[in-house]
């Protein structure tokens, strides 16, 4: 049998409760516990998680980068959407 | 001594957190002998985390001790400043790393007995070592999980782990005798303590370890003889040549610091 | 430094032929920006080669940096030091971890990078070709060899591809304490007995000169440093590195009592820089070319880990494969 790596694995990372799980790395696990297992001793040493999610690579459906004109552009001129855009006038509160 | 010649609290205590402080740093001291030679690059990183664990939980049960001894030892003494005589570990965890077979069934052996003692250790009624106890417990329980998860693998994986494999289990076998094997510091501590009566543990032990077994697809071995004597001072010819490498320098430098 | 090879073995302007200007132009506008490059984005196939073989690089010199460190866990000599080690060879594995994984982005993969390194081909820093001979020498690896690497590591984490500046923050983060802890060994063997300062001053007496050999060729002989410093992956160059390393580390001797072993060595108060004497480049190209003391056994030893884990690593994907196989059923 060939010795190739075993499958890549994308790790995710709730560093404490309340905030989103994030991105930490990637490692290499032939199976979901190995792997869960694996990101516990490759990104948790220093007590940075509560929290794991992996994975495997193959299964990550990512955009484009051909496409991001198409898709991330068309938002940067509705201006409107942001808070900012509105002025308030003086002497209005709470808004 | 009491006047029939049993342990008095004081000396069961005291040799009890003495034990499991050599198991610990004895088992931490193989582990990192391990270092650098996994067999891929996470496991290494998981292999450090559990000589850490080790190396951390001795320093808990020697630091105890030295406050229960008094007269100025410290954790270090108890380390590099002992003879092998003086070491009270079990024979099993002082088993050389062999292959990654080998070590994972020591460390699957060994840590399922491991978590029923401190399971039991952690309500017992010294309060410090009660304490101590329940932290370790934590740790060996991802250790075990772990161990287990490569029994499985390697026991279920190929016909060569397989066979590998089920050749570790045979061959450590005879060293599972011992942790069960209760003398008159254990039954001292059980009776003033409600420490762990070791021998009951047994069956227990029996049935987790059974369950993976069979999960891996291999076969428990059988009970023949069994070796013992490490928790009294007479270990096997291994236990020598780990402790003139760890304790060179110590011994080599009495008078300095580092 | 961890990737000193590059700078020799980096080819000259290949590839770039086929490119058209104008993207080139549009990537370098990119990198002239400040922008950071991600793995699915363009790139010219010169800068993605220069980066696999300097992550790799870096990353197998983690991984070799673990032996002579390694040398010495049996036999700290406290348990506080033990610890203290153990975590730290740990780390290094962990960052050859994040290194390989920022390469892998980059379309190749760990197997592949590994296999070059277990056959020769792949460079590591030639400093872990040298022997660890007492306990000082882990104080000088921490001390020295840590902090020169911390010298080249920083800038690093401003590096124009992504993953590469994301994994180097990281890994400076948990650098900051290796450097600490091996000159807080120095010290109490500075202030130890005779015998533990003889020892320390006998380590800082072997590692000065490798240490100084780790920033690289001089810039005179360091040819591919333009189109790197071009591309933001690398900020200084190897000489300005190294003076800043001799600056911040002579002062560090001297409070330890130590003497750095250069008889040329004096400090130049118009610059406010150090003067240091002429380096052994003849020894630096021997120690790369599998001369040093201790090539032979670094790779010897990787490779002999890599071959005794072959069986482990294919019953895990074999069980994987059954585990699929019963679920599927």
């Amino acid at each position: 049998m060939q010795d190739e790596n075993w499958p890549l694995w994308e790790v995710f990372i709730r560093s404490k409760a309340g905030l989103a799980h994030r991105h930490a790395g990637s490692i290499h696990a032939a199976d979901a516990q190995m792997a869960i297992d694996h990101a516990r001793d490759v990104y948790t040493r220093r007590s940075e998680g509560v929290s794991i999610w992996v994975v495997r690579s193959a299964d990550l459906v990512a955009s484009d980068p051909a496409d991001s004109e198409a898709f991330f552009e068309p938002a940067a001129d509705k201006i409107y959407r942001h808070p900012t855009f509105y002025e308030i006038p003086d002497g209005v509160e709470n808004l | 001594m009491d006047r029939d010649g049993a342990p008095t609290p004081d000396q069961a205590l005291l040799g009890t957190v003495l034990r499991l402080g050599d198991n610990a740093l004895i088992l931490g001291q193989r582990l990192a002998e391990a270092m650098t030679h996994g067999p891929e690059l996470e496991e290494e990183l998981a292999n450090a985390n559990f000589a850490l664990d080790y190396v951390g939980q001795a320093r808990m049960f020697y630091a105890y001790a030295a406050e229960l001894e008094g007269g100025g030892r410290d954790e270090d003494y108890y380390a590099f400043r002992r003879d092998g005589h003086e070491f009270r570990n079990l024979l099993l965890v002082e088993q050389p790393n062999g292959h990654f077979g080998d070590l994972t069934a020591r460390q699957f052996l060994f840590e399922q007995f491991y978590l029923l003692q401190l399971e039991a250790l952690a309500r017992c009624a010294d309060e410090r070592l009660a304490a101590i106890a329940a932290r370790a417990e934590k740790e060996i329980r991802y250790h075990l999980r772990h161990a287990s998860q490569w029994v499985v693998r390697l026991g279920d994986g190929t016909e060569e782990s397989h066979r590998r494999m089920q050749a570790s289990l045979d061959d450590l076998w005879r060293f599972t005798g011992e942790p069960f094997a209760a003398d008159d510091v254990d039954a001292a501590f059980a009776a003033h303590f409600g420490g762990p009566d070791l021998p009951a543990l047994r069956e227990p032990w029996r049935e987790r370890v059974a369950a993976v077994l069979a999960e891996a697809t291999l076969t428990m071995p059988a009970d023949e003889w069994m070796d013992g004597g490490g928790r009294q001072g007479r270990h096997s010819e291994h236990l020598g040549y780990l402790l003139a490498e760890m304790q060179f320098l110590q011994r080599a430098y009495l008078d300095a610091r580092w | 430094m961890y990737t000193q090879g590059l700078d020799q073995k980096a080819g000259k302007g290949e590839a770039q032929a086929a490119e058209s200007a104008e993207r080139l132009a549009a990537f370098q506008a990119r990198v002239d920006a400040e922008e950071k490059i991600e793995p699915k984005d363009w790139m010219p196939e010169a800068y993605r080669r220069t980066l696999v073989r300097q992550i790799s690089q870096h990353a197998h010199s983690e991984i070799i940096g673990m032996q002579p460190e390694g040398n010495w866990l049996t036999r700290a000599p406290s348990l506080k030091r033990k610890a203290i080690l153990i975590a730290k060879v740990q780390d290094e594995a962990g960052h050859g971890h994040y290194l390989y994984s920022a390469a892998e982005t980059l379309g190749t993969s760990r197997e592949e990078m590994v296999d070059d390194l277990l056959t020769g081909k792949a460079k590591y820093s030639s400093i872990f070709n040298y022997p660890t001979l007492s306990w000082a020498d882990i104080g000088a690896i921490g001390w020295l060899v840590d902090g020169a690497a911390i010298m080249n590591q920083v800038p690093l984490c401003r590096c124009s591809y992504g993953p590469y500046a994301r994994a180097m923050v990281r890994i400076c983060k948990e650098e900051s304490f290796h450097q600490r802890q091996g000159f807080d060994i120095m010290l109490s063997l500075a202030r130890g007995t005779p015998e533990q300062k003889a020892m320390a001053q006998d380590a800082l007496d072997r590692w000065w000169w490798p240490s100084l050999m780790m920033f690289g060729p001089s810039d005179k002989d360091s040819k591919h440093s333009a189109q790197s410093m071009a591309w933001k992956i690398k900020r200084f160059s190897n000489d300005e590195l190294r003076q800043k390393f001799v600056d911040v580390t002579v002062p560090q001797a001297e409070f330890l009592g130590l003497r750095v072993p250069d008889d040329d060595l004096e400090y130049d108060a118009a610059s406010g820089h150090y003067r240091y004497g002429e380096i052994d480049w003849e020894e630096f190209i021997q120690v790369l070319k599998g001369n040093g003391p201790c090539n032979r056994q670094r790779l010897e030893t990787r490779n002999r880990a890599h071959a005794e884990g072959a069986w482990v690593r294919e019953a895990a994907r074999a069980y994987a494969t059954k585990q699929r196989g019963r679920r599927a059923a």
